[in-house]
């Protein structure tokens, strides 16, 4: 008998997405931290999200799927062990043996094992070529397999060979399906459903062959996949297969151990989730269910995995049974089936609507006195998050009106409003509408309730029962969004910002002095257009002066202390030793504190604002602009050394680092802007995380868009491939130009394009092929910002007038700031703060007349 | 016309009122060193503030922007963005925070200090 341990141990096997639900559960309920928990975790990575992981070759990185919370481990005092699966349970002795040999002792023993795909025992199933799609590994191997290919093929059209399928087709490989059964998607859709399916993913250039079985696979000389035969005698050729006929529950560690299994497998637990060794659970697809079911979707793996916690904890709750809904998004296709989609129950009746040149087929299934028992949509699965709550209930429209698309529908369409307070809107997390409608915002939801933040299908449904932000304009002074304004600058020419207030300003705000929120804003949209409305670009003048934030004003960065600092330009971070050397002597002949920024340049802090002029004429001199470091504006293109030294570069990333930051220097947007280049895939530039990044390729760039560092860190996602010199900046261009005409307010390009409906896909469809007919205009706007282009403190230094506001007095235009003092630190100043707190008395300085 | 801010020792003349940005402040030293900050409306307004912002203590007041709420001017620190009552020094958006204030008026004659 292994010590009983003072604070009870739990063993989870598996950490899968329901093995990592259950922790969070404990977690939640407090039990992390009266419980020892140990994680044996078979593969090499903490839980990821299975169900996206497809998108792994849409751009995720294994690191973008994970579910595991940073620090959410250590934060728990949990134990895990990557990559040492459970070999074996003693349920005497209460412990289990790692495949390390390790001997974990348990008081609680919980089983997440999940499943494994089942491979139709054909010849041939173990050649190499052959393979299954379920982790990670699995797409790593098919991915590095297929590059070596020419043509693939899945075996099963249920839901996951239909995403392979997908995945293979993206790779480049043509691809065709074999499906038993007579129609793709057996178990979700019905017959209908199946061909509207069919005819859609024939249109995307796939083949499918239903009906048929596969006999063998077929191997070269080599030993390798070449092709298959199938159960009609007909041969395919084919390099590469993809089983993906089913899945079996992961039950043999159990079997060992002598828990009770079901006849056709998954280990057997009762509703509140115990196998037949009440110290022992089973949750998620490992898990036969009390109903009779194993179940192979995520949700009802969720409600397993809380209900297993609740009773550890002593309290009640019973997993009886899940609902089987599901709505995908296949290969871009719409389809979700929900309740008795079948319509198995006696005496129902079909409500049926299809078209099948634009693919849509809808089937409710009613019984006889109206109430809606379930459902199949197919290419138009909009209704899916209002009707699945329905089910069970008479809707309040006759279903015909409900399987109509929106234009032909006779009465108003059916709203989420009209949904009962019980009706569960987020199956993934079991949330109602109730516990929604307590919330005001998407993000509060997805805070409070989790709603949304699983597959993501009830997202819209959410939304449509929020309160609309009442009021979306920019501030109290104006009605409008910054992308509004901008159109109204754009369209009305309008160059001042009084003009735009007194014209297109709330009522109340008309004639007044606006205020600090829309002053910048609109300052930096009249200094985006003025090129192209003819007014003028530079930001400190006339009425541009009392727009701007103290950092535009003047021209540099305000610190605490009320100095400032200075950051010169230095494309690509590129610099001469000459140059280098003037910066220094700047910086020693002001004393000035130097620091090398996180953007490859150098900045100089601690200047007085009568400094600055001064400051700026020895740089001028010396060749260097302004940096922007003070604007919403280009900040840093940052680049790696890139093939000129670099044994690994394919491309000059120093000379386009160059050529982009002098390209796009002096542009105002919405927010600051960054960029880098990379001059191979190892990506030392860190290009993955900027507004817009460049990585080299063997035959060109791939751009990159929407990164973003900082607190809220994304990675930037491939708008686009090998492009050539020109194209790339072409496609920046235009990048960039729709942003600052569409994005709000502060709105870096990370969380515009995760607002901007219809995503990369959409970006894609503007800026690479013009769906909106703006690619011409777009271009044109930036040419006339490069042609503009002047350096603000050359011309500032230029004239008189300009130079006069740089005084700390307007009284005394000689005198210094006298609460700007320093103190030593390391070789440099700092501020000295304790003259600011009034810690240290200033001593009064004589006044001037 | 001259711009003219009173303090202890009378009507201390600032700047020509043309030297000033509407919508903009500037910054002046009182003849103790202390600093006022002084600034000007679109519609002709003047207001005067301590220049100094009482949550970092930096002399900075001057240098933020100048807006209106419900017709009320006020300034938001450059700093953290509070905003001030130019006309009663009160923080909008911090209660118990005020600064003091200072009469100010436009002269058609410099005038020396009283
Ligand atoms: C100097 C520098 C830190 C350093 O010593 O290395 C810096 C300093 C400041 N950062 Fe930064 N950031 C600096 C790199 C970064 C980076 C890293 C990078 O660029 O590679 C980030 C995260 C990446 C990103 O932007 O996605 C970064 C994220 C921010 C943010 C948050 C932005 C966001 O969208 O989340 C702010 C706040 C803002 O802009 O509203 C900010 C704001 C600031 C300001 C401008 C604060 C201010 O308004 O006064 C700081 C003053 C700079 C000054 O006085 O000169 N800084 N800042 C870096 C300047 C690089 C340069 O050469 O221009
Ligand atoms: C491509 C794909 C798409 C999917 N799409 C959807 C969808 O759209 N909607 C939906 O609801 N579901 C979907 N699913 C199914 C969903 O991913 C599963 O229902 C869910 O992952 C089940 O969670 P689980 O924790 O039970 O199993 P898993 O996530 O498989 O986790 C089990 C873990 O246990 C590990 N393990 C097994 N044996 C041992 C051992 N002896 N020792 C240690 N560790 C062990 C395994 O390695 C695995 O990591 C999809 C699945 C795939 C593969
Ligand atoms: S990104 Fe590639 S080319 Fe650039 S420095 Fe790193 S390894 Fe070299
Ligand atoms: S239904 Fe999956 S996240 Fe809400």
């Amino acid at each position: 008998m292994a010590a009983s341990t003072p604070t009870p141990a739990i063993v989870l096997i598996g950490h899968g997405m329901v093995g990592q639900h259950y922790l969070e559960a404990l977690a939640e309920r407090g039990a992390a931290a009266t419980h020892r928990i140990t994680v044996l975790c078979e593969e090499p990575r903490p839980a990821y999200d299975r169900v996206h992981l497809t998108s792994y070759f849409s751009g995720s990185s294994p690191e973008d799927l994970s579910l595991t919370p940073a620090g959410f481990m250590e934060q728990h005092g949990i134990e895990l062990h990557l990559g040492d699966p459970a070999e074996s349970i003693d349920r005497e002795a209460r412990t289990v043996t790692s495949r390390s040999g390790r001997v974990f002792p348990y008081d609680v023993l919980v089983l997440a094992t999940g499943s494994y795909p089942f491979v139709p025992p054909v010849p041939g199933k173990d050649a190499p070529g052959c393979f299954v799609y379920r982790t990670v590994e699995d797409l790593l191997a098919i991915e590095e397999y297929a590059a070596a290919c020419t043509s693939g093929a899945v075996v099963g059209g249920g839901l996951l060979g239909l995403e392979a399928a997908g995945a293979l087709q993206g790779l480049g490989l043509p691809t065709r399906i074999v499906e038993f059964a007579p129609r793709l998607m057996p178990v979700q859709v019905d017959e209908g459903g199946g061909a509207a399916l069919l005819r859609t993913i024939e249109r995307m250039g796939l083949t499918v062959h239903t009906g048929v079985g596969t006999q063998e696979i077929l191997t070269g000389e080599d030993g390798r996949v070449s092709g298959m035969l199938l159960s009609d005698g007909s041969t395919v050729d084919t390099g590469l297969v993809v089983f993906s006929a089913g899945v079996r529950p992961r039950d043999q560690l159990a079997r060992d151990a002598g828990l009770t299994v079901g006849e056709r497998g998954g280990i057997a637990v009762d509703s509140r989730c115990r196998t037949s060794d009440p110290r022992v659970y089973a949750v998620g697809e490992c898990a036969l269910a009390a109903d009779g079911r194993v179940y192979g979707l995520v949700a009802p793996g969720y409600e397993m995995a809380e209900t297993a916690a609740e009773d550890l904890l002593g309290r009640e709750k019973e997993f009886t049974g899940a609902d089987l809904s599901t709505k995908l998004k296949l290969l871009g296709v719409d389809v979700a089936s929900f309740g008795d989609a079948h319509g198995t129950t006696e005496d129902s009746l079909d409500v049926v609507y299809s078209d099948s040149r634009s693919g849509v087929y809808k089937k409710l299934v009613v019984s006889p006195d109206g109430v809606l028992l379930g459902g199949v949509l197919v290419g138009d699965a909009d209704a899916y998050g209002l009707l699945r709550p329905l089910t069970g209930s008479v809707p309040p429209v006759s279903p015909d009106q409900l399987v109509l698309p929106a234009g032909l529908s006779p009465a108003a369409q059916l709203g989420p409003s009209s949904l009962p307070d019980t009706a569960v809107i987020c199956s993934c997390h079991n949330v109602t509408k109730k516990a929604i409608t307590a919330c005001t915002t998407l993000p509060e939801v997805k805070k409070c309730t989790k709603a949304g933040t699983g597959c993501g299908g009830c997202v819209k449904v959410i939304e449509q029962l929020l309160p609309a932000p009442a009021d979306k304009g920019l501030c109290g002074c104006f009605p409008f969004t910054r992308a509004e304004l901008y159109e109204i600058v754009r369209t009305r020419r309008l160059t001042s910002y009084q003009q735009l207030l007194d014209g297109h300003g709330r009522e109340a705000a008309r004639g007044g002095d606006g205020c600090e929120v829309c002053k910048p804003a609109v300052g930096s949209i009249i200094a985006s257009l003025a090129p192209t409305l003819g007014a003028s670009g530079y930001v400190l003048d006339g009425e541009q002066a009392s727009l701007q934030d103290t950092n535009d004003h003047f021209l540099a960065n305000l610190q605490r202390n009320g100095s400032y600092s200075v950051v010169p330009r230095i494309p690509g971070g590129e610099i001469t030793p000459d140059k280098l050397i003037v910066i220094g002597e700047v910086a020693r002949d002001f004393g000035l504190y130097t620091k090398i920024t996180g953007g490859q340049r150098i900045d100089l802090f601690g200047a007085s604002v009568d400094q600055l002029p001064r400051i700026w004429a020895r740089l001028v001199d010396a060749g260097f602009e302004s940096g922007h470091a003070y604007g919403k504006a280009l900040r840093t293109v940052k680049s790696c050394v890139g093939q000129t030294w670099c044994r690994y570069g394919v491309q000059d990333s120093v000379r386009m680092a160059i050529e982009l930051e002098l390209r796009y220097r002096g542009l105002r947007a919405p927010h600051k802007l960054k960029s880098a280049v990379s001059g191979c895939t190892r990506e030392c530039a860190e290009a993955q995380s900027k507004d817009f990044g460049v990585i080299a390729t063997a035959n060109g760039w791939n751009l990159y868009v929407g990164g973003n560092g900082g607190a809220a860190p994304r990675h930037a996602d491939l708008l686009a491939q090998d492009l050539s010199d020109a194209e790339l900046v072409r496609l920046i261009d235009r990048f960039l130009m729709f942003y600052i005409r569409t994005a709000d307010r502060l709105e870096r390009t990370s969380t515009w394009l995760d607002r901007l409906e219809g995503g990369l896909d959409h970006l894609r469809d503007v800026v690479v092929h013009d769906s909106l007919g703006l690619c011409e205009e777009l271009e044109s706007l930036m040419a006339d910002h490069v042609a503009n282009y002047r350096d603000e403190w050359a011309e500032t230094l230029e004239d008189p007038e300009r130079l006069r506001r740089f005084v700390s007095f307007v009284n005394a235009p000689g005198a210094p700031d006298p609460t700007v003092r320093f103190v030593p630190e390391r070789d440099q100043v700092k501020p000295d703060l304790a003259i600011l707190t009034g810690r240290q008395p200033l001593e009064a300085v004589g006044g001037t007349r | 016309m001259t711009v003219e801010l009173q303090v202890d020792e009378g009507w201390l003349t600032v700047c020509e009122l043309s030297d000033m940005i509407p919508g903009r402040g500037v910054a002046v030293l009182l003849p103790d060193g202390s600093q006022a900050a002084v600034f000007l409306g679109r519609s002709g307004w003047t207001y005067a503030i301590d220049n100094r912002d009482p949550f970092t203590g930096a002399a900075v007041l001057s240098r933020g922007l100048v807006g209106c709420v419900e017709g009320k001017p006020f300034v938001a620190s450059p700093l953290l963005k509070q905003r001030f009552d130019l006309a009663t020094g009160r923080c909008l958006d911090e209660e118990e925070v005020s600064v003091r204030t200072y009469p100010v008026r436009t002269a058609v004659t410099s005038a020396a200090v009283a």
